[in-house]
């Protein structure tokens, strides 16, 4: 149901690293989980409206009052890497 | 004194304190010692002394609170490598609302990874094992905080549940578990599984421990838009009889085969109770009750792979250094998260990818209404819905873990309510060769002053007795 080329899109997509030994294993995994949902297929929902969320969230929206947010050197500090004010990450072209 | 103190129920303890009977220095100190000592592997942190004292109607009775609560400065690592040492630098509100109401902080607990689990064998800190046998899980996601309360190694616990992360828990070792009306109490502060899903509750050992600790936790919360003000306060429960109830049984679903004959037996005997009680019994049906599972089983992946997606290796938690930002992110990830996070990210990422969105994501959420139609339309004859809260009793360690299927069927009777966000609990119907049963007692949005009432009349008449698993001699 999913193969290795269609995992191997999905992991790219997800920015999640599949390494060579975990593919067959995966794709088995995932294609019998997907077989297994595939039954709400069978349902006749013609007609009837998706729920992506339980309740009546309109008009939630807070006062819009000035209040103190964390100082920067307590949201930095549980990053793996700081540089000034910033989280630092390495180059998007690498070195 | 020991002794004394470990059969306390939270609420006789929270009388005794009161009373002068008992110092909350002594309670603390006792539940610590009990938790520095745990051998469930319920915990991951335990606090070294009281925190600062706060004075408040639960009078100091120490809460232990699931991993995935944000605990300033304290780890709260959802149960993942990815977060391994992560010490937030806030405190979440469902966390903050005990304290301020007296509940000081004992410790966290373990659980599946990011909730996603249920039998906390997905926990990176090892899997925790139940204290009716230990060679069985506790169930999960909410394991660790379910085995500490049954273990007697907390009063009561803070858990989450997504799909029957506290009930299916609570359900399997024999203690108390409510899972709130979604929106109930606020989510800030707790690492997101799937946010339309996720609700906060308490796992006690018994109903009016549950309800004095709802009545703390809940309440709008301006950090979650999603958050509404419970409508009338939570009582503590006194309801001896049962008469005018009605309580409908989805037959079909009750009466399928992977229910064991131990459950059912318990289940049955619970109905004849009820019925002495007053009830009417009824059964009803739940047609889309199988498929309800299958939704879930896209809808809480496709939400987690979003939620998920800000475990990257750049603000927090665990980096694989690379030379390279995007390998950075995709080792960071292969690295920092379990199997079956993997998995959930995956079929996520698949059923919200173009060309799959409308089979997957978008039918899912159409069950998704179908199934709320459902347990409304039976809610319109009936005051609740009783089900068994798991199909099976404590599995063995590893019996399931070779088959991610087979463990989501676990999750059958849970679901439903999860979807439609509505309330429901589980408590202990009696035990099945030695090991506990759970009833599941369900209700319309904001009912759970009344499930609370019809849990506390069951639970009196059926006298189950957890102190074994607890620790003391009765």
């Amino acid at each position: 149901m999913i193969d290795r080329d269609e995992l191997l899109h999905v992991a790219r997509l997800a920015r999640l690293a599949l390494h060579e030994d975990e593919l067959d294993t995966t794709a088995a995994e995932l294609s019998t989980i997907l077989g297994h949902v595939a039954a709400i297929n069978e349902l006749d929902l013609d007609g009837v409206e998706p729920t992506a969320h339980i309740g009546d969230v309109s008009d939630s929206l807070r006062d819009d009052a000035v209040a103190t947010s964390l100082p920067v050197e307590v949201a930095l500090a549980p990053a793996p890497a700081v540089r000034d004010d910033g989280f630092l990450v390495p180059s998007p072209q690498g070195e | 004194m020991t002794d004394e103190i470990q059969s306390l129920s939270a609420v006789a303890a929270v009388a005794a304190i009161a009373d002068g009977g008992l110092s909350r220095e002594e309670i603390f100190a006792h539940y610590r010692s009990r938790a520095e000592a745990d051998e469930l592997n319920a915990f991951t942190w335990v606090a070294e002394q009281e925190p600062a004292r706060i004075e408040g109607p639960l009078g100091g009775v120490p809460v232990a609170v699931k991993d995935l609560f944000c605990t300033e400065g304290i780890p709260s690592q959802a149960g993942s490598k990815i977060l391994a040492g992560y010490r937030p630098p806030y405190t979440a509100t469902a966390v903050s609302n005990l304290e301020a109401a007296g509940a000081p902080l004992l410790g966290k607990t373990n659980q599946d990874e990011f909730a996603m689990g249920s039998s906390n064998e997905n926990s990176a800190y090892g899997p925790v094992l139940n204290p009716w046998d230990k060679t069985r899980v506790p169930g999960g996601s909410s394991g660790g905080s379910a085995a500490a309360v049954a273990g007697g190694l907390a009063p009561w616990a803070l858990g989450t549940d997504t799909g029957g992360s506290i009930r299916q828990p609570a359900s399997l070792c024999g203690v108390v578990g409510l899972k709130p009306t979604y929106g109930a109490v606020s989510r800030y502060g707790m690492i997101a599984f799937a946010s339309s899903l996720d609700s906060a509750g308490p796992l006690t050992r018994d109903v009016s421990d549950a309800a004095l600790f709802y009545r703390h936790l809940v309440g709008k919360d301006s950090a979650d838009a999603t958050s509404v003000a419970f409508p009338e306060s939570i009582e503590l429960p006194t309801a001896e009889r049962l008469d005018g109830i009605t309580l409908a049984v989805p037959t079909a679903l009750v009466d399928g085969d992977g229910v064991e004959p131990g459950v059912r037996a318990s289940f049955e005997a619970s109905l004849e109770t009820a019925r002495q009680l007053g009830a009417t019994i009824t059964s009803c049906e739940l047609p889309s009750a199988a498929h309800a599972l299958s939704a879930y089983y896209v809808i809480a992946p496709a939400e987690a792979s979003s939620n998920l997606s800000r475990f990257d290796g750049v603000r927090y938690g665990l980096r694989h250094e690379e030379s390279n930002l995007d390998a950075m992110y995709t080792e960071t990830r292969h690295d920092g998260f379990g199997d079956e996070v993997k998995r959930r990210i995956l079929i996520g990422t698949y059923a919200l990818s173009s060309g799959y969105y409308d089979a997957y994501y978008g039918r899912a959420q159409r069950v998704r209404t179908v199934v709320a139609r459902e347990l409304a339309a039976v809610f319109a004859g009936a005051d609740f819905i009783v089900t068994p809260t798991s199909p099976t009793v404590a599995f063995e360690l590893g019996a399931r873990t070779a088959d991610p299927l087979s463990m989501y069927l676990s999750d059958l009777f849970t679901i439903p309510m999860s979807l439609a966000g509505t309330p429901a609990i589980s408590i202990p119907s009696g035990l099945s060769e030695g090991l506990p049963v759970g009833l599941q007692i369900c209700g319309p949005a904001f009912s759970e002053n009344r499930i609370l009432s019809a849990a506390y009349a069951l639970e009196q008449a059926i006298g189950f007795d957890g102190s074994a698993a607890w620790g003391v001699e009765r």
